[in-house]
């Protein structure tokens, strides 16, 4: 295996709502700018490029096409894309760097989730014979997961109001985040169901955003990057689409993830999770065994910013810039996908 | 007995609010106004008309607008035979790639004004506007383009577009 790292890492300012275009190109060409020459390597001799978006989040077929704009494509570029967060366009970007066919990748991710319905969109994520036609939505499906959690004993409504209370202390110091103001967790109780047992800081907030990542092998990371974040281990798994199927009150996906990736919570300094509900970050804790002496999402994650395909890489882009930064030395980033933590991919990452 | 399933129809209906870029605002703010303006890239100087966030080949924001006139000549084209659902003008019709004079990327509009099979690559053509009080922020303001019976441009001149 080749040893590849983490160079460079760059996200737009997340908004509630973006006044650019759904093709996301505004957000786009600052970002990957910022990103790539952070990198210190030159745009034409990046090797590969692959990105994360969905067209239903846009409204059209090809949606990420536009996007191809930002990066400058020509001479012809060697490019993918993944109808998935972008941290599985990290993956695949990875797996291309593996191969020996190129030493470096760009991987971006980008949605304007504001233009339409967002839960409404994703239920049409959902198994499509017996699941997508009753149409439930994903604040509902996240909701009946929390009650199975509640119901089971494994945690209360005042568990989950501290993972919201946490988030929102954490968002109050990041200028990334949409929800900058802290609240106690009393004032968090106090407030109406939005779908019960979650209340609103349960849930994510609409944000529209995109987010970018350099990748280099080898000795080019070492060239270009003083303290390169070297990715140690890169695991997904999934669980069957079928919701009926699942003990919603666990991850099996994610435990199997974490287990693959060697994840264990004493050597671990940060775990930045991609939990988009409250009682999902404490599935998530029980599931890949994450202990107290590892600090937990602390930009705040998914309840205080949730840019949709692009959130997944900056849990990964924020693990990565406490290594660079050199205030951690082991981190993991970790981002999900589908229903209720359905699928689930772990990155692992160190500094030399 | 009842009968298996072996059908369902599950309509699903999303809507979405379609914000358009700040480019193509200005660009589409400027055709109510008649005009049509590209704009041209810093690095290669392309002008890219409707103009873009960036520019497609260097990846940076085009930001040097480009006054463009309603002239130009055809590059390549369809001729329309089939009837489909939603069909607005009769066939045969003709959907042509214009190039303006002075842009480096030409765009989709329709040929009418002369029987389908005199359109030829490099056909001179000039638009045809709709009457001034239709005009709305959109390329429709250009009803279609016809022939203006120069001679044709010279292939040399538009191969790289074909």
């Amino acid at each position: 295996m080749r040893d590849v790292a983490v160079v460079s890492f760059a996200q737009w300012r997340n908004e509630r709502e973006h006044q650019g275009s759904p093709n996301g190109i505004e957000m786009l060409v600052p970002t990957m700018t910022e990103a790539v020459e952070a990198s210190g390597i030159p745009r034409k001799e990046i090797g590969f490029w692959c990105s994360g978006s969905s067209d239903y989040i846009a409204g059209r077929a090809f949606s990420f096409v536009m996007a191809v704009d930002a990066i400058g494509a020509w001479p012809p570029i060697n490019e993918s894309h993944v109808e998935m967060d972008a941290a599985w366009a990290l993956y695949e970007a990875w797996v291309k760097i593996q191969t020996g066919e190129v030493d470096s990748a760009c991987v971006y991710g980008f949605g304007k989730s504001s233009a339409g319905e967002l839960r409404r969109v994703m239920t049409l994520q959902l198994d499509p014979y017996y699941v997508a036609p009753l149409g439930p939505d994903s604040v509902s499906l996240a909701a009946l997961q929390a009650r199975a959690g509640i119901d089971a004993g494994k945690w209360s409504e005042r568990d989950m109001a501290d993972v919201a209370a946490r988030a929102l202390s954490a968002g109050a110091k990041n200028e990334n985040a949409v929800r900058r103001t802290e609240r106690t967790v009393d004032e968090l109780l106090g407030l109406d169901y939005v779908a019960s047992p979650l209340r609103k800081y349960d849930c994510p907030p609409i944000t529209d955003g995109a987010s970018v990542m350099v990748l280099a092998a080898g000795d080019l990371a070492r060239d270009v990057c003083s303290r390169p974040a070297w990715i140690r281990a890169f695991e997904h798994r999934v669980d069957t689409q079928n919701i009926g199927m699942l003990d919603l009150t666990i991850s099996n996906s994610a435990a199997k993830a974490a287990a693959a990736a060697g994840v264990t919570d004493d050597r671990l300094d940060v775990a930045e999770l991609h939990a988009p509900f409250s009682h999902q970050e404490l599935i998530l804790r029980e599931a890949m065994g994450i202990g107290d002496g590892t600090e937990v999402t602390p930009s705040g994650g998914a309840l205080v910013a949730n840019p949709m395909f692009s959130g997944g890489l900056s849990r990964i882009g924020e693990a990565a810039r406490r290594i660079h930064d050199g205030t951690a030395d082991r981190t993991m980033g970790h981002a999900t996908s589908g229903p209720c933590l359905q699928q689930n991919l772990v990155c692992v990452l160190e500094g030399e | 007995m009842t009968e298996p399933v072996t059908m369902i129809t599950t309509p699903m209906e999303l809507t979405y609010q379609y914000t358009v870029g700040p480019v193509e605002t200005q660009f589409q703010r400027r055709l109510k106004e008649g005009r049509i303006v590209g704009q041209r890239c810093p690095v290669c100087q392309h002008v890219y008309v409707p103009p873009r966030g960036a520019c497609p080949a260097d990846g940076v924001p085009t930001e040097e607008d480009v006054e463009l006139p309603d002239r130009g000549i055809v590059t390549t084209f369809c001729v329309v035979n089939v009837p489909f659902l939603g069909q607005k003008i009769e066939p045969p019709y003709v959907a042509a790639h214009i190039l303006l004079d002075g842009a480096d990327i030409t765009f989709q509009h329709l040929i009418l004004g002369c029987p389908a099979d005199e359109v030829r690559m490099g056909m001179r053509v000039e638009a045809v506007w709709k009457p001034r009080e239709e005009w709305t922020f959109s390329m429709e303001n250009i009803d279609h383009f016809k022939p203006t019976g120069e001679p044709d441009a010279p292939f040399e001149s538009y191969r790289h577009f074909t």
